[in-house]
């Protein structure tokens, strides 16, 4: 019988030699095989779940960390004070290039630190008459005077490498009080119960349901408690952490080039400008032109003939080549 | 008397009666492309003889497990699991079954890209698989985000910088237990399950890829036929 290689065949009803297959059969040995597979795997390492971090933990193992990072949240010099959007207009946000798509959607999430972590807390609950009194001076102050005294606690503070006790006395009107005052808040535990309560809908007050954890995420972020127990889990972005899990378990594995990124020049060196001090971007941007590329494989030319150059195919379809191979033979 | 026998007007024939009738449009179209043998075919190409080939249905199973763990995780809610050795079960479960499903997923990946396996009208059915996967590391990440535990807490504080950098972070914000857990439980395994059924429904249509610089016995010689015409590579 005459053969011929036919590339159009690939587009149409095969019509050599066929064998005898079962899907229904194939499928059902699949699902017992990965059913016993998962529920071993599932009673042999069970899953990883290290219990949340807390407020209070916060405040009771590092205290001049909170009290420093409240200070800074009334500054507006910690972190999410100077984000930029969608949390406030504090800092443009990142560019690629031309482009600043932070900056183009604008602030949809709007955060006040000072308000939203410190005074409307602080508030919500009775308080002592010291802290109440530096409540109410805070709220009568203009913005500048606000500034001007959390800006100088917060240079004062970082003169003294973060520790309060070695703060010199200065002209820093209620602040110490605010944050001695929020600080008492977190060591008892009450400040995790009222920021977690607050109200979606009318904010400032005391909610119900609330889902969103923007605001305590963001104020954890702040202070070094959060940044601290990921160096300890491993789970740092420059020790390829975006891919890691708590304890031993595998983790989101899957995004190891996403992750890849992070580990090499120019990207994982957050001072160089333009590609560092904006990885964040850039890399998303190179990850989404990544995903199209292999969305669009069968299009690109080279890319698409790869299979063809380096034949690993012929591992795969080694029966077929081996039988056409024979067939010629004879 | 009346009668139950199906009445046309005498200038129709039946045909011309069901023009414009897009029931009969629909099902025509769907059991034209997809009859009953090629749908559950008992027969394969002899070509199809490879492990690699096991994969695909391995995902799916692991798809299977991921769906049913999954429901019952949403059923007692997201900290059920922190406190209840049956519910840690489950989500050992969920868990395993996500990394089950990766490993699968990639290996058949890696296997029809070696294998070109686009060729021959199948690009559709590369990309539905290429959006299913990005769509699967998606799920994924949310599912990440809604643990309710110290590393949820940890991945959206990271993963919001990368978000917002972009300016997605404006609408998917991943600090929002509410929203990336509807996210997670209901419309991306619903635009998921969409795409592997189209991927399959793909696979089902074209069939299996055969082998690169194929050659296959020529059918009865009709040379106008360019089914039997050489083709340059």
């Amino acid at each position: 019988m005459s053969r011929h290689p036919d590339a159009d065949v690939v587009s149409r009803p095969w019509t050599g030699k066929t064998r005898r297959y079962d899907i229904v059969k194939e499928g059902v040995i699949a699902i017992l095989v990965v059913g016993v597979l998962a529920l071993a795997l599932s009673a042999l390492f069970s899953s990883p779940d290290d219990p949340v971090l807390t407020f209070q933990g916060w405040a009771k193992s590092a205290p001049a960390n909170f009290y420093t990072t409240t200070v800074q949240e009334l500054a507006g010099t910690s972190e999410s004070a100077g984000y930029g959007p969608p949390y406030n207009t504090a800092s443009d946000g990142l560019t690629a290039g031309p482009l600043n798509m932070q900056k183009l959607m604008g602030v949809r999430i709007p955060v006040d630190t000072a308000q939203d972590f410190v005074i409307t807390p602080l508030q919500t609950q009775q308080q002592p008459a010291a802290v109440s009194a530096a409540v109410t001076a805070w709220n009568a102050a203009t913005p500048d005077q606000q500034s001007a005294w959390a800006t100088a606690l917060d240079d004062a503070l970082t003169a003294a490498d973060g520790d309060p006790s070695k703060v010199p006395n200065g002209n820093y009107g209620p602040v110490p009080t605010l944050a001695a005052g929020l600080l008492a808040m977190g060591q008892s535990g009450a400040y995790d119960g009222i920021f977690m309560a607050q109200s979606p809908q009318a904010p400032g007050g005391p909610g119900f349901y609330n889902l969103d954890y923007t605001k305590q995420i963001l104020f954890l972020g702040d202070g070094s408690y959060l940044d601290d127990a990921a160096t300890a889990a491993n789970l740092q972005g420059n020790t390829w952490g975006m891919m890691n899990e708590t304890g031993s378990y595998p983790g989101q594995a899957w995004l190891w080039l996403y992750s890849f990124w992070y580990q090499i020049s120019p990207f994982n060196n957050e001072e160089s400008a333009p590609f560092g001090s904006n990885a964040d971007a850039w890399i998303f941007y190179l990850m989404m032109i990544l995903s199209l590329a292999l969305l669009l494989v069968p299009f690109i030319p080279g890319l698409r003939s790869i299979p063809k150059w380096i034949p690993i195919h012929r591992l795969v379809w080694r029966d077929y080549y081996r039988s056409q191979h024979a067939g010629a033979k004879e | 008397m009346t009668t139950t026998e199906p009445q046309t007007a005498p200038d129709e024939t039946p045909d011309s009666a069901e023009a414009g009738n897009w029931t009969v449009g629909l099902r025509n179209k769907f059991f034209g492309t997809y009859p009953p043998e090629k749908l559950l075919p008992g027969r394969q190409p002899a070509y199809l003889s490879s492990w690699i080939y096991v994969f695909g249905v391995l995902t799916i199973a692991a798809l299977v497990f991921i769906i049913i763990s999954g429901l019952v995780l949403s059923f007692e809610g997201p900290s059920w699991y922190h406190t209840s050795s049956v519910g840690l079960f489950t989500n050992s479960v969920h868990f395993w079954s996500v990394q089950l499903f990766f490993v699968f997923m990639v290996v058949h990946l890696w296997g029809k890209f070696w294998m070109a396996a686009w060729r021959g009208h199948r690009a559709l059915t590369w990309m539905t698989g290429v959006v299913a996967f990005l769509m699967s590391i998606g799920t994924a990440f949310t599912g990440y985000l809604v643990q309710t535990n110290f590393d949820s807490q940890w991945i959206s504080f990271e993963a919001k910088d990368g978000l917002n950098a972009v300016g997605i972070g404006a609408w998917f914000n991943v600090t929002n237990l509410g929203q990336t857990l509807l996210i997670h439980v209901c419309l991306l395994p619903l635009v998921l399950g969409v795409i592997v059924v189209g991927h399959i429904l793909l696979v089902r249509k074209h069939g299996i890829v055969p082998p690169i610089d194929v050659e296959v016995p020529a059918p009865a010689a009709d040379p106008t036929d360019p089914a039997t015409t050489e083709v340059k590579s």
